[in-house]
């Protein structure tokens, strides 16, 4: 069913991580990107590594869960690891065929690629398994909001984001309730040519465009009802608020990003 | 005969996530032919999953359903006719339109099952003319048409199939009182004249205490009773305990028999109630 489909892939459970302020998760999810750059050791690896596990474990997130984000960019992986495998031409070599060789420096370039990227996944899924989409739009708000000095629609773009948002798992089901109905009229959805199955489009997506209009205009209704002028002098029923905890999950953040820069001149 | 019948059907959603919950809890049931029986029962309280059952839409997470004593999950391939033999007409069906005349939409599921130009035609235009849909508006796009008149088509549009069993979800939510009694004398003549059996699911204890034979009720998932109509509501108290009401008839009836007034115990209808007051007046 299309309901089963994780938006946002937000993941609802009580923990620590779930209660930090959404702001501070984003620039520690970048403080945390910028550390698995900053090095080109396995020591940064294992550094970024231990802190997923960490979060991981205080998230409470299933570790089944965040495999599941991984399996998507299995193709973009095998791809990586092999390019590196191949073009990358340093120390021993292992074994070669015509104008392709395999070397050291190829194998332990895609071996750390590949911990790279997953660590990266792992990490940035951990920031949208623990924060609910609403939420991170407000905080992607209040971060951009120094652009509006240069006239850039911050809250016309937040509102936009939050109402797409809001409404796609209102359009998923009622995409679901359609073709049900449809179904029940004998529509034939799942099986038949090519050619027939984009036929069988048409009795969803007229109704569904129909539907979404209707929804459009309503809620346009709805908020000019409201007094919906934009965002100057707006108010938030959610106050995003910073507290100890917020400012202590940075240091941590910063102390792992400077412990794996240091590292790299320690080594060198 | 029974037509339907039902075996410790269950339905989990969504099982093995946070959202897990449990939408019909081992239902057996056994719906006979020739029948008009209402469904109720709360909010929440597993009607729309049962009757999405009954016409193969989900599939049970355990149990079976039996359609003229034949599996109906055994064939998967034969899903599609159980369809055009169990009719579901969804909530807010109107929302479902999209041909671009009535003719074709009420059409539509007729042609899905290979029929004749000729058939198709006989069977829309008699379907038309059962709902009260004029001839004039065959023609017109289903979309210029008014909030009721577009709850007619694709109403027709499901009983154009002529399926043995037609279940009606809420068919007259929003319409206004002359429009529902409307309907469900329509839906009435179309049960007398076809003979077959119509599900009517309802929040309206008047409606289905005029309309119906039947009653099915549902309560937290579970069948709560599946009974003749006047039998269900002898059991006031117990239905009011689950949430639901009694017609408001049954409940003047109820408070004029606390006061000592011997009415009989299965009036739920206006019109019984009526006769049985002028009867105890002319006994006085």
């Amino acid at each position: 069913m299309l309901k089963d489909i994780t938006l946002g892939q937000y993941f609802p459970v009580d923990s620590m991580i779930h209660k930090l302020d959404p702001r501070f998760k984003i620039i520690n999810t970048m403080l945390f990107i910028i550390m698995l750059f900053s090095g080109n050791y396995f020591y940064n690896l294992i550094i970024g590594a231990v802190f997923v596990i960490l979060v991981q474990i205080l998230s409470k997130i299933p570790f089944k869960i965040s495999i599941k984000s991984i399996k998507p960019i299995l193709p973009i992986l095998i791809f990586t690891a092999i390019l590196n495998l191949v073009f990358i031409d340093s120390g021993e070599t292992l074994w070669h065929w015509n104008f392709l060789k395999i070397t050291e420096g190829g194998i332990y370039t895609s071996v750390f690629m590949i911990g790279r990227i997953i660590l990266l996944i792992l990490g940035s899924s951990l920031l949208t398994y623990t924060t609910s989409p609403i939420l991170l739009t407000d905080a992607i708000e209040y971060l951009l909001s120094p652009l509006k000095k240069i006239n850039f629609p911050v809250h016309e773009m937040a509102m936009m984001m939050s109402i797409a948002l809001r409404f796609i798992p209102t359009l998923l089901e009622e995409t679901d309730k359609i073709i049900s109905a449809q179904k029940a009229r004998g529509a034939m959805i799942d099986n038949g040519k090519l050619i027939d199955r984009v036929k069988a489009m048409i009795p969803i997506l007229i109704p569904l465009f129909v539907s979404a209009f209707r929804r459009a205009e309503e809620l346009a209704t709805a908020m000019e009802c409201r007094c919906y002028r934009g965002g100057e002098g707006r108010t938030r029923l959610r106050q995003l608020k910073a507290t100890g905890k917020d400012y202590c999950s940075l240091m941590i953040c910063s102390l792992f990003l400077i412990i794996s820069v240091m590292l790299n001149f320690i080594i060198n | 005969m029974a037509i339907l019948k039902t075996e410790g059907l269950t339905y989990v959603y969504s099982a093995g996530t946070p959202f897990e919950k449990t939408a019909i809890d081992n239902i057996n049931l056994c719906i006979e032919e020739n029948c008009m029986i209402g469904v109720i029962g709360h909010t929440g309280s597993g009607k729309s999953t049962l009757i999405q059952h009954f016409n193969g839409l989900l599939q049970p997470t355990s149990g079976k359903i039996y359609l003229e004593n034949r599996d109906i999950w055994e064939d998967k391939s034969k899903l599609r006719d159980v369809r055009f033999q169990v009719g579901l007409v969804f909530q807010y069906p109107e929302y479902q339109l999209f041909e671009e005349t009535v003719f074709r939409d009420i059409a539509f599921g007729v042609k899905n099952m290979n029929l004749g130009e000729s058939e198709i035609k006989t069977r829309v235009l008699e379907t038309a003319q059962m709902l009260g849909i004029e001839n004039n508006l065959l023609n017109r796009s289903p979309f210029a048409l008014s909030g009721g008149q577009k709850r007619r088509v694709a109403i027709a549009g499901v009983m154009a199939m002529r399926p043995k069993i037609l279940i009606l979800d809420e068919p007259c939510a929003g319409l206004d009182p002359k429009g529902r009694n409307l309907m469900l004398n329509q839906i009435r003549d179309y049960q007398k004249k076809s003979k077959s059996t119509v599900l009517l699911v309802s929040h309206s204890m008047e409606d289905v205490a005029e309309f119906t034979e039947k009653l099915l009720v549902m309560s937290h998932a579970k069948l709560f009773c599946y009974e003749d109509t006047s039998l269900v509501f002898r059991r006031a108290e117990e239905l009011q305990a689950l949430g639901l009401k009694v017609p408001q008839i049954a409940s003047v009836m109820q408070v004029l028999r606390k006061k000592g007034y011997h009415l009989p115990e299965d009036l739920y209808t206006v019109e019984q109630a009526k006769l049985a007051i002028l009867e105890l007046l002319r006994k006085r």
